[in-house]
């Protein structure tokens, strides 16, 4: 890394616990109902990672299934709390996560309306981009359909094309690419080329190494809640499939 | 690797914490400009719980007067007429349930408000007062035509018109403060402990009976020693309602202790309930 880069994402050893709450064995340690809640077993899902991303850079996140990763992706966004560490942004990054819907019960076409309105549009904005919206997630024949009746696919369409909509410093993409259609998911990645180059930054989650290949220019493998490997798509990728 | 000091780097970069609470003033007015997500939700959420019934809107309405007609019948003919004796039963009944129909529903619903929608408070980043303030919104939205058909029940019971009925909406602008307030303290404490949701009913009913829904509270109370009377007013739905009452029918009235209960515990628990949900908003949505 050069000193000329501009730095948009500090994560400084990030610490994130989970509290779950566990029956049977897991659930031994039982204390008193008004000191704590029972049964409730902590998770260390992230133990201490720390790296920091720069302008125009688009970093592939890797690791198995429970290794951290979308836990990684929360805190950065701020959604998940860090017990211990912060992450610092140049603005405020938005996550696109797998979870499909925002409120299942309504329509795709209010799900958009209030999407972009959460995303801090005003509805004259929302009104003029409501278009463009729907032409990306080229789902316009469900819009007036609830939610819960898309495929997850669709639903994902949707949730990237609301989330793109507004001009985004920082996207973190969690495996929202991965339930999409090849036709989708190709205009996804130039999208996210095209961000990059707006220097912006992106994090992309994926299990797919041929698309993070594709869209990263920096891999970061996260193994068991640390910091694995940081460099080249090529190299991490390499040692990544040596070690399953 | 040598060690780094990245909050040292972020500080030079200029970066600020991510997910951070903003001070109260900031945070109230990224609240401000983001208000039209809160009344288009609580529009959105209307009409999709209507749409799934056939009487659609009707619902809104007959509910409420459905339940009151149930507590007509417990109350008005079924128990002992001592508790009500001189009033017109039903504009009394009617007008106390609706108006308790705003605060037990705003409790209820924003008690849910961020739990119900961690979908949402899990993938977008907004401030979560937007949720519990909907609910609110929401239900300020139920009461409308609530009101209208209200005002043809009393007349249809011989409570005409009068000037003092447009003194309603200040009163309601007051609970609805209220209302707010108690949304907003439900909502997080609903966060902390889950268990608070199997409690709210419970609660709801409690005030129900504390409030005088179906008995008149002045008159039951007219043979116990005074202090009891003072104390029952000092329950600020109490107040509203009876506000309400003596602004719309014949022989009721209110006095200073209710009228000062009421505008001073709406102000005093809206801004109770903003500063005690905001203090805790980087909390919400992490389980």
């Amino acid at each position: 890394m050069t000193d000329k880069q501009t730095p948009t994402v500090v994560v400084d050893n990030l610490h994130v616990d989970y509290k779950i709450f566990a029956s049977g064995k897991a659930a031994k340690d039982r204390r008193s109902l008004l000191s704590r809640q029972r049964g409730v077993r902590v998770v260390h899902a992230l133990k201490g990672v720390s790296f920091t991303a720069y302008e125009g850079e688009s970093i592939g996140v890797i690791g198995h299934n429970g290794s951290g990763k979308s836990t990684l992706m929360r805190a950065v966004a701020g959604l998940q709390q860090p017990v211990k560490g912060a992450v610092y942004a140049s603005s405020r990054p938005s996550l696109l996560g797998v979870n499909a819907a925002l409120l299942s019960d309504l329509t795709g076409e209010k799900n958009v309306i209030l999407g972009g309105l959460a995303l801090g549009m005003t509805p004259e904005e929302v009104e003029e981009r409501y278009d463009s919206i729907v032409e990306f997630s080229g789902i316009r024949e469900f819009m007036d359909l609830p939610m819960q009746a898309y495929s997850s696919g669709m639903a994902a369409r949707l949730r990237f094309s609301i989330a793109i909509s507004r001009n985004h410093q920082i996207l973190l993409v969690d495996e929202a690419l991965a339930v999409g259609d090849k036709e989708f998911r190709e205009k996804s990645e130039q999208r996210i080329r095209d961000l990059r180059e707006e220097a912006g930054t992106v994090f992309l989650v994926s299990h797919s190494m041929r698309s993070i290949m594709e869209t990263c220019t920096r891999v970061i493998w996260i193994d068991h809640g640390t910091l694995k490997m940081d460099g080249e798509p090529s190299e991490v990728i390499r040692e990544y499939k040596k070690s399953t | 690797m040598t060690e780094i000091d990245y909050a040292a780097l972020a500080r030079e970069a200029g970066l600020e914490r991510v997910g951070a609470r903003p001070p109260l003033p900031a945070y109230l007015k990224e609240m401000w400009e983001r208000r039209h997500f809160a009344t288009r939700l609580a529009r959105y959420r209307i009409e999709a719980q209507l749409s799934q019934n056939r009487l659609g809107l009707g619902w809104v309405v007959l509910s409420p007067l459905l339940q009151a007609a149930v507590y007509g019948f417990v109350f008005g003919l079924i128990m002992d007429r001592g508790s009500r004796a001189g009033l017109n039963f039903i504009p009394f009944l009617v007008t106390g349930f609706f108006v308790f129909q705003f605060f037990a529903q705003s409790f209820s619903q924003g008690a849910r408000s961020i739990t119900g929608n961690a979908s949402l408070v899990r993938s977008l980043g907004f401030p979560r007062m937007l949720l519990p303030v909907s609910a609110v919104i929401r239900n300020l939205y139920e009461l409308v035509p609530m009101m209208v058909v209200l005002a043809f029940i009393l007349v249809g019971y011989g409570e005409y018109p009068s000037w003092s009925w447009l003194l309603v909406p200040a009163v309601l602008f007051f609970m609805m403060l209220f209302n707010a307030g108690i949304a907003l303290i439900a909502a997080r404490l609903t966060v902390h402990l889950r268990d608070f949701t199997q409690i709210v009913p419970i609660i709801t009913r409690l005030i129900l009976y504390m409030t005088g829904i179906f008995y008149s509270l002045e008159l039951v109370l007219a043979d116990n020693p005074p202090w009891m009377l003072t104390l029952a007013q000092l329950n600020p739905v109490h107040d509203y309602i009876q506000m309400v009452r003596s602004m719309v029918l014949e022989g009721q009235e209110f006095n200073t202790l209710i009228l000062v209960t009421g505008i001073v515990g709406g102000i005093a628990v809206f801004i109770g309930g903003i500063v005690f949900f905001w203090s805790a908003e980087e909390r919400y949505g992490r389980d």
